[in-house]
């Protein structure tokens, strides 16, 4: 199953690539996820307004906005990890391929299995070493794949990170540096091939040569993998991303290209926002 | 301003003192009890040296003492009680803080910790009207059918004995087990059962792989800790277990535990020897159950900092 998903991704990521080279100018024929009038509660708190927003295939959608805007509820709605939390409720629609993921025959495990997600802090599982980390995915939904440990070093270079840990592999995940054991979690999460990577302030415990890394490893990913990310750095965001959405106090304020949103935003909060007067 | 410090620090000193004073007393309580017994003990020490371990004769008019029986039953009774109770409270721990809605949790838990405020010999007694019938009736001719080529379920069925036993303690140590574990599963970190739900894991397959191997050490001194319990407790199971100084297979049969018989032989024991043999028994009780709280304490321990740094 794995495998023929990886299929489809491949030659629709190739297709993509042929037809937009570098960066898409402007938003591809069919969003990959699409988010419509999502509304999420924590008890009887409403955190998400009524969110209409697409995310682009194969592009780096950046979330941005001051603290408690819902941007990491937003992305945690993307892949149903928001209802884990006890209290916490969603309505509306997020569309995955045209897929409502929360049509009441879905099954959540399987959206994880094609969304994936990055946390704010590393966290690697401390009972298992490098290479199991990187497995944990597979073994965690009861596959075993017969080259282990090609797969291994495929998702370790993916995340550039196979020629500082090659020697150590069977050493404990929380034995590495902070940035390492973050390349570490996208590189488990990339063991499952994903369709979707979400990524929910994957910088913010990270010093700058390991933020620096992990941009880096975005803007190589954006080429197979469409992205999400969180982020409350907003140089971070003009960076990495293709397209960014500024959220205030639960509502899109404001969603255009990265480039749109810095230099000439529509709203005056965005402006406000990004010009650093409030937030 | 000199006298007001001086003032306050001859506070502090009392205050210092007297706490001490009490912590000590801890300290001093539990050593003379092991002297206390250390010296009761030494008749019988001197009388039966190695064979009191190894010895199944239990005759204190002929002065022959074996304890082996006791120890046996004290052992299989407290594992036949671990057999039942870990697999219960484990369940019971993983439903309450895993599964369950938060508005059955506390109702729940504090039913499950109310077993334990249950005196033992109601338990005791509740094992002789209800639990003794229902085994002889019911669940002995069940197993002795169904399990019956096996030496564990053979012989006639008795109600009072080693199973009545176990059951009786596996319900006692049930809360113990239960609470403990849970508290171990609740310092388990959200971020790792978040992060093995996101890999598209359900939430057994999260349970297996991540949770219960990081609080493994913490739920095996959670286990000891009810194992603790199970090897000294005396009333409940003296009412049932059928006291007779035997060592049998058969899990039907009546057996004997170490605690037991001080309760039911120091009343009318007599002579030094005697009663030295008795003390011998609750020494040799003593350490075990000293020995295996320590170990519970240090793996409890162990899981509650967090192995952040390099391991492995």
């Amino acid at each position: 199953m794995i495998q023929s998903l990886a299929l489809a991704r491949t030659s629709e990521a190739t297709r993509e690539s042929a037809r937009t080279p570098a960066r898409p100018s402007a938003a591809p024929d069919r969003p990959k996820m699409r988010a419509e009038a999502l509304r999420a509660h924590f008890g009887k708190t409403e955190v998400l307004k009524g969110i209409t927003l697409p995310v682009e295939s194969t592009t780096v959608t950046a979330i941005i906005g001051p603290s408690g805007c819902g941007k990491s509820t937003f992305i945690r709605c993307l892949n149903r990890m928001h209802e884990v939390v006890s209290g916490a409720r969603v309505a509306g629609k997020v569309l995955l391929d045209l897929q409502d993921i929360y049509a009441p025959d879905v099954d959540p495990v399987r959206v994880r299995r094609r969304v994936g997600m990055v946390f704010q802090k590393p966290n690697p599982f401390p009972t298992m070493t490098i290479r199991e980390n990187v497995l944990a995915g597979l073994k965690l939904n009861g596959l075993r794949p017969k080259d282990t440990e090609e797969l291994v070093e495929r998702a370790l270079r993916q995340v550039a990170l196979w020629d500082e840990v090659k020697d150590v592999l069977s050493r404990s995940g929380t034995s590495l540096s902070g940035g390492q054991q973050q390349r570490l979690c996208i590189a488990r999460s990339l063991a499952l091939e994903p369709e979707v990577l979400l990524m929910d302030e994957p910088c913010s415990a990270l010093d700058p040569i390991a933020t620096a890394r992990v941009e880096e490893l975005i803007h190589e990913l954006r080429e197979r993998y469409t992205i999400v990310i969180v982020t409350h750095n907003m140089q971070q965001a003009a960076r990495v991303a293709d397209f960014t959405a500024f959220f205030y106090l639960g509502e899109l304020v404001e969603y255009d290209r990265t480039d749109v949103i810095f230099t000439r935003p529509s709203e005056k909060k965005t402006e406000d926002y990004i010009t650093g007067r409030f937030g | 301003m000199a006298l007001l410090g001086a003032e306050v620090n001859a506070g502090d000193v009392l205050f210092r003192g007297v706490a001490a004073l009490f912590a000590i007393t801890i300290v001093l309580v539990l050593g003379a009890m092991a002297i206390q017994m250390w010296v009761a003990a030494r008749p019988s020490i001197a009388h039966s040296g190695w064979r009191f371990i190894v010895g199944r004769d239990w005759d204190p008019v002929r002065d022959s003492f074996g304890a082996l029986p006791f120890i046996y039953g004290t052992l299989v009774s407290s594992l036949l009680a671990l057999g039942i109770a870990v697999p219960i409270s484990l369940g019971v721990a993983v439903f309450l803080t895993e599964l369950a809605p938060p508005w059955l949790r506390s109702p729940v838990s504090f039913l499950v910790e109310l077993l334990a405020a249950v005196p033992s010999v109601i338990y005791g007694l509740w094992g002789i009207f209800a639990l003794a019938p229902f085994l002889r009736n019911h669940l002995e001719p069940f197993l002795g059918k169904t399990l019956g080529f096996l030496p564990l379920f053979q012989g006639p069925h008795q109600g009072f004995g080693m199973l009545a036993g176990g059951i009786i303690l596996a319900i006692m140590i049930t809360p113990t087990i239960s609470s403990v574990s849970r508290e171990v599963l609740r310092a388990v970190p959200d971020s790792l059962r978040e992060g093995a739900l996101a890999l598209g894991s359900t939430r057994w397959e999260a349970l297996r792989h991540t949770i219960l191997p990081y609080a493994r050490s913490g739920i095996v001194g959670a286990i000891i800790l009810g194992l603790g319990r199970a090897l000294g407790e005396t009333m409940a199971i003296t009412m049932v277990i059928g006291n007779r100084t035997d060592i049998s297979v058969s899990l039907f049969a009546p057996g004997y535990t170490m605690a037991s018989v001080i309760a039911n032989e120091f009343t009318e024991a007599t002579g030094d020897v005697y009663l030295g043999a008795l003390a011998e028994i609750g020494l040799l009780l003593f350490a075990v159950t000293l020995i295996l709280n320590v170990v519970a304490r240090l793996l409890v321990w162990r899981v509650g900092r967090a192995p952040e740094g390099a391991r492995g």
